[in-house]
């Protein structure tokens, strides 16, 4: 039986606990609405992009067709682009974009394929360092800043174009939490290079659409935008989405403090009150020995 | 008859009616969209979208570049960055004129992509100095 003393320390520090675990959860909570209002914020711009994207894609073919839309020409190296959470407490969010990254890496690589990691965010790299830390580059860390720009995804796609333009790597797939619901986060692989053409009905009666200057020029400078606006896209899904997690598992973390402190209140009050009978007995027998 | 414009920014969506027409900066110079226009898909340079109703000229914003696609009864602006004229701030404007040049001082000027890019980048910023005042 463990002594009152050392009953009413753990009761005390459980509860500290469940202070701390329900404040963040009220933390990402308010973090999640701001992420979600973003993300929301964000959608329109990439879908008329999209539109865009599918009318020009058609009206360009053969060799003169830029890398970003058609790839290399090559499957060989692949680049991977796992985007997590730089902070943890967020349930299995982190480790199951980790966990699906080497399974991709492992299938690629059992093809014969080259596998290259560019992690954005600090936990998924801490995890693929594990295992894969041969094939990871660079990595990208948004550790300690309030929230991610548009800047921020325009960067990480220059870097990407970059590698494709010197032939460096010929898929490029992005790995991310898509935010479905509060509770649940998809992890999903989307492909980024070569581009994902939508299939869109033409917007002119006939197919025809006048592009100024022309079509390559147009091109050039529309398909780096698209591979921004998709690592944007990721980006903030993965933001929505970590701190829908958090918020889940600090809800559960809270509940459960509050169990066990149910359980040591119950074990403390037996505890008293056993003592205070034993007391009892002690001073009655004492008396009836007299 | 009405032209219904869409301002987009990848932040968010700015502006999004109907109006009679609207005057887009397009790189090879200004291009008024109204009902009924060829379908067209244009690159834009920093300037000023006009817009126009009855006759007017009413709101302006400050593009920093970006792609319109005009139909018939449509003109989608994908804008890079994009302000109304009112809001424009100087110092930001300044800053990225700054930046600009100092972009165009260390640009590789043989290689025609970059100068391009940091061409288009210096004369979108003098023009936001221009309007910023």
């Amino acid at each position: 039986m463990p002594s009152l003393k050392s009953l009413r320390l753990r009761i005390n520090s459980v509860k500290s606990t469940q202070k701390i675990t329900s404040a963040m959860k009220m933390v990402a909570a308010s973090k999640l609405r701001r992420a979600q209002l973003q993300a929301e914020a964000a959608r329109p711009y990439a879908e008329r992009m999209e539109r865009m994207l599918g009318t020009l894609a058609t009206s360009v073919t053969g060799s003169s067709a830029p890398k970003l839309l058609v790839g290399t020409g090559r499957d060989q190296i692949h680049l991977l682009l796992p985007v997590t959470a730089d902070r943890g407490l967020a349930g299995a969010f982190n480790t199951n974009i980790g966990r699906l990254t080497r399974n991709i890496a492992r299938r690629l690589e059992a093809e014969g394929k080259t596998v290259r990691i560019m992690p954005i965010g600090r936990k998924g790299r801490d995890y693929l360092r594990r295992e894969l830390a041969s094939r990871i580059g660079e990595d990208v860390s948004f550790a300690g800043r309030k929230s991610i720009g548009y800047a921020d995804a325009e960067a990480i796609a220059q870097r990407i174009a970059a590698m494709v333009e010197a032939g460096e790597v010929d898929v490029v797939t992005v790995v991310y939490n898509r935010f479905h619901s509060v509770l649940s986060q998809i992890p999903t692989e989307t492909r980024l290079v070569p581009a994902p053409v939508p299939e869109t009905a033409s917007v002119a009666a006939g197919g025809y659409v006048e592009v100024e200057p022309n079509e390559e020029e147009v091109l050039a400078k529309l398909l780096p935008q698209n591979l921004a606006v998709q690592v944007y896209r990721a980006l903030l899904e993965s933001a929505a989405g970590e701190n829908g997690a958090r918020m889940t598992a600090m809800d559960n973390a809270t509940r459960n403090a509050g169990d066990m402190i149910k359980r040591l209140t119950l074990n403390y009050n037996r505890a008293r009150q056993a003592n205070i009978t034993r007391e009892l007995i002690e001073i009655i027998s004492g008396a009836e020995a007299l | 008859m009405p032209v219904t414009l869409e301002i987009v920014s990848p932040a968010k969506l700015l502006l999004s009616r109907e109006v009679d027409m609207v005057v887009v900066p397009s790189a090879e110079g200004d291009l008024a969209a109204q009902e009924n226009h060829a379908p067209m898909i244009v690159l834009l340079r920093g300037g000023v979208i006009t817009v126009y109703d009855g006759g007017k000229a009413g709101d302006q914003f400050f593009v920093a570049g970006g792609f319109a696609e005009i139909t018939g009864d449509r003109c989608t602006v994908l804008a890079d960055q994009a302000v109304p004229v009112a809001e424009l701030s100087r110092d930001a404007a300044r800053a990225r004129l700054d930046d600009a040049e100092k972009g165009w001082e260390n640009a590789d000027k043989q290689d025609i992509a970059v100068r391009d890019a940091a061409l288009d980048r210096l004369l979108s910023a003098r023009e936001e100095v221009r309007l910023a005042g």
